[in-house]
This record gives C-alpha cells, sequence and structure tokens, in this order.
C-alpha cells in the first residue's frame, strides 16, 4: 500500500441473515480525493461506509486507513475510528447536550484535549460555517439545516484525516439542502478526502473526482465523473442517472 | 370532622411522624440502590456478557414473580444464616427492599437504553467514544430523562409497599398508623387520615411524573 492511498476496502461482505447486503466490495481512495457513491435505495450504500469505519460489523473482507487495518473491535479499533470523521443523515446531535458540548465532546474524552482548547477550536469551526452565535443553544432549537452543519463541525473538531457521509441532505427540507451542500464544497476545495453517499447529482458533477455506482449491494462500476455522467459503462447505471436526472 | 376527632392524629404526631420517616428513608435508599443495581443489571443483559447475562436474567425474572412479602421474610432469616449473625429487621429489610426493587428497575432501565436511537450509539462509536463512555455521557443522560416518569410512578408504589415491614415487626407509616387506631379506638379518623396522606404523596409523584415527561418530550 502506498502512501497516497488513504482508504482501502478489500473484498467486504456482509449479510444481515440469508440476505447478502454487501457482495466483495472493493474500493481505493486517495489522499484528498473526493468519492460520491451513489444508487438506488437498498444498493448498500450506507451500509458500505459505516462499514469503512466499522460502526457496522461486516463478515468478510479487509478495510485499511492510511494503511493500518481496522480491528473488529476494541480499543485499537476506536482510536482508528475516530480518525475517520463521520456524518449522518439523521444529525444523530446529542439532544441533551448545547452545541459547544456537542462539539467539544469527543475531543475532550477521546483525544483527552483541555477543554478550553477543544472549545477554542470548536468556537472557530462554528464560526467558519456561519453558526458562531448559535454554541449555547441546544439541537432542537435549530434548523434541519444549522443541525447538519453542526453534525460536520463535530466531526472535524476531531482533526479527521477523512469524511464519511451518510446521505447528509436526504433528511433535509429542499431549503436547506444548499447551506449544507455549501459547507460540504468548501471542505473538498480544502483537500478533505471525502466519502459521499448521496442522490444529490449536482454536488457529484462539481464535487466529486469519482463516482462509485452501487446496485443490490455489488459496486457496480467506478468512473471518472465526467465519464460517469456523459456515459455511465452498465445499463444499470445508466436507467439510474436517466431516472435521477428527470427530476 | 371536629377537633376532637384529630385528636388521636395530633396526639401521636411524634410516633407518626416517625412511622412516616421510615416510610420516607426505606423509599428513597430502595429507589437509589435499586436504581444503581437496576442499571448495573440492565447493561449486563444489554451487553450480554458471557455466563452473567442469563443469571441476570434468571434474578430479574426470579424476583418479580416472587411477592414482596415473601423477599422481606427470606432476608430476614436468610441474611443472619448467611453471615452468622443476625443484623437486624431494618437492615435485612433495607436489603430486601434494593434486590428487589433492582429487579424492577432494571426493566426500566433497560427500556430506557433501548429507547435511545441506534444513530445515537452509532454517532458516539464514529467519534470513538468507548461502550462504558457512551453509556455514561449520551445513553444515560437521554435514557434517565426518558424513564424519569416510569421511575418516580415506581417510586411511588415503593413507598405503598414499605407498608409490609410490619411482617419483621417495623413500624413504617402504616403500621403506626393501626396501632394508634387500636389504642385510641379510633379506626375510621386514622385510616381515612392515612388514605389520605397516602393519597397526597401519590399525586405529589403523578404531578412530578407529569412534568417530568413534558419536560422530556419538549426538550
Amino acid at each position: 500500500m502506498t502512501s497516497h492511498e488513504m482508504i482501502k476496502v478489500e473484498g467486504l461482505s456482509k449479510s444481515f441473515g440469508p440476505l447478502e447486503v454487501l457482495k466483495e466490495c472493493s474500493l481505493t481512495v486517495r489522499r484528498g480525493e473526493v468519492v460520491v457513491i451513489c444508487g438506488p435505495s437498498g444498493s448498500g450504500k450506507s451500509t458500505l461506509v459505516k462499514c469503512i469505519n466499522g460502526i457496522e460489523e461486516f463478515e468478510r473482507g479487509q478495510v485499511w486507513i492510511e494503511g493500518e487495518a481496522l480491528p473488529s473491535r476494541g480499543r485499537a479499533a476506536a482510536r482508528l475510528r475516530a480518525r475517520v470523521g463521520m456524518v449522518f443523515q439523521h444529525f444523530e446531535l446529542y439532544p441533551h447536550l448545547t452545541v459547544l458540548e456537542n462539539i467539544c465532546l469527543a475531543p475532550v474524552h477521546v483525544l483527552k484535549r483541555p477543554r478550553t482548547e477543544a472549545a477554542a477550536k470548536a468556537r472557530a469551526l462554528l464560526a467558519r460555517v456561519g453558526l458562531a452565535d448559535k454554541e449555547a443553544a441546544y439541537p432542537a432549537q435549530l434548523s434541519g439545516g444549522q443541525q447538519q452543519r453542526i453534525a460536520i463541525v463535530r466531526a472535524l473538531a476531531m482533526d479527521p484525516v477523512a469524511m464519511l457521509f451518510d446521505e447528509p441532505t436526504s433528511a433535509l427540507d429542499p431549503e436547506m439542502i444548499g447551506e449544507v451542500l455549501a459547507v460540504m464544497l468548501e471542505l473538498a476545495r480544502d483537500g478533505m478526502t471525502m466519502i459521499v453517499v448521496t442522490h444529490e447529482m449536482g454536488f457529484a458533477k462539481s464535487a466529486a473526482d469519482r463516482v462509485v455506482f452501487m446496485d443490490k449491494g455489488a459496486i457496480v462500476e467506478i468512473d471518472e465523473t465526467q465519464a460517469f455522467f456523459a456515459a455511465p459503462r452498465s445499463d444499470r447505471a445508466r436507467l439510474f442517472l436517466s431516472r435521477i436526472l428527470a427530476h | 370532622m371536629s377537633a376532637s376527632d384529630l385528636a388521636p392524629i395530633t396526639n401521636s404526631l411524634p410516633f407518626l411522624l416517625q412511622g412516616l420517616g421510615l416510610s420516607v428513608l426505606l423509599t428513597a435508599i430502595a429507589m437509589v440502590g435499586g436504581i444503581v443495581l437496576g442499571l448495573v443489571i440492565a447493561l449486563v443483559r444489554l451487553t450480554r456478557v458471557p455466563v452473567l447475562a442469563p443469571f441476570a436474567a434468571l434474578y430479574v425474572n426470579g424476583f418479580r414473580a416472587v411477592p414482596l412479602i415473601l423477599v422481606i421474610f427470606w432476608f430476614y432469616f436468610l441474611v443472619p444464616l448467611l453471615l452468622g449473625r443476625s443484623v437486624g429487621a431494618l437492615y435485612s429489610v433495607l436489603i430486601a427492599f434494593v434486590m428487589f426493587e433492582g429487579a424492577y428497575y432494571s426493566e426500566i432501565m433497560r427500556a430506557g437504553l433501548q429507547s435511545v436511537r441506534v444513530g445515537q450509539w452509532q454517532a458516539a462509536k464514529a467519534l470513538g467514544l468507548g461502550y462504558l463512555q457512551t453509556v455514561r455521557l449520551i445513553a444515560l443522560p437521554q435514557a434517565l430523562r426518558n424513564m424519569a416518569p416510569l421511575m418516580v410512578t415506581q417510586g411511588v408504589i415503593l413507598f405503598q409497599d414499605t407498608a409490609l415491614v410490619y411482617v419483621v415487626s417495623l413500624h413504617d407509616f402504616m403500621t403506626s398508623v393501626s396501632i394508634v387506631a387500636n389504642n385510641t379506638s379510633s379506626p375510621v379518623e386514622m385510616y381515612v387520615f392515612a388514605a389520605l396522606v397516602y393519597l397526597a404523596i401519590c399525586q405529589v409523584g403523578n404531578a412530578l411524573a407529569g412534568r417530568l415527561k413534558r419536560a422530556s418530550r419538549t426538550a
């Protein structure tokens, strides 16, 4: 494995009972690369990203982060996992904590940073996403778009080497999608390594280096972004694109 | 009700308050002890700790299958046998109540921890938090808030159950009331008084539970 490989997935398979949700998935993401994963719902996209940082278990295959093999459990797994940020469809901010406490929780309890240092970093990041005035608010007092931007900040506060996004805009009202995508675009421009599961083809076109198309638990094709939108190789991807772009 | 009807109550107020004190003490200790023990049992069951988890399930189902009065008798006669010396009625009753309530509270805690969305656990895991850190910092605060009304309701039931300690000759509130009723030949006044006190405590508990329920919904 060479140093410019940030995340490598090889032969990843997972089943829920008799149902195979991931079949021999393999993918290598270079440092600074933005990869969009798309495909029909139920194709295993979310499960794949959740396996990449090990928050879902898988039966076969291996994941490497910066060349380090991800153990299936234990402290070493937690340490490695903490280096990859994750943003969820439903934000998953902690409802009993303020915005600032949400952001500082892991830096203080996992990275053992002093509270003042963690808070200073959190405030700087909040300012970057235009939410500096919300540090004392509780998640329930914020709009979906604000919550998701804070969820991104919470992940960034850990100084991740890469970021995983699991349908970050699917639970948002249409008028809030833009503000979240803007933050993600800026991250991409800053050179963050990103794997993004999304149906936002506009984001894919403008930010993605490559597009992964999945169907029925398998990676059907991986293309350069332009090539994917110009002429997907598989019939299934072509059909998917024609449907999703027709909207 | 005339002033003379209240005489048995006012005359024996210190005695009655002493009984009430024991009931409150028992309730408080059994609640705190039961919640702590219940949390440990719930975690053992939820994480399926090998060997221990089946025992925890047996413990919960066992205690929930028998009446509290039987548990009180057991510990009254069993603890001296185990320790080789008597610990007195009060301590044996305290142990019985904590063990018994632990079984009930463990079910409440288990439901509470399970009520925390999977995504919350996943988000904590993704940030590198360990299991116990996640329980302490993320799941438990939410579970306690969701379960607070049920825990208070259980506390009200527990308060009523303290009346059972009369079987080992302890004077809780109810027992004190009935002693006064017998000594002063005023059963009607005394038992109406007792009912009013229980009703008042139950109302306070319900009001508190309702408030906690609303608070957890709006937060």
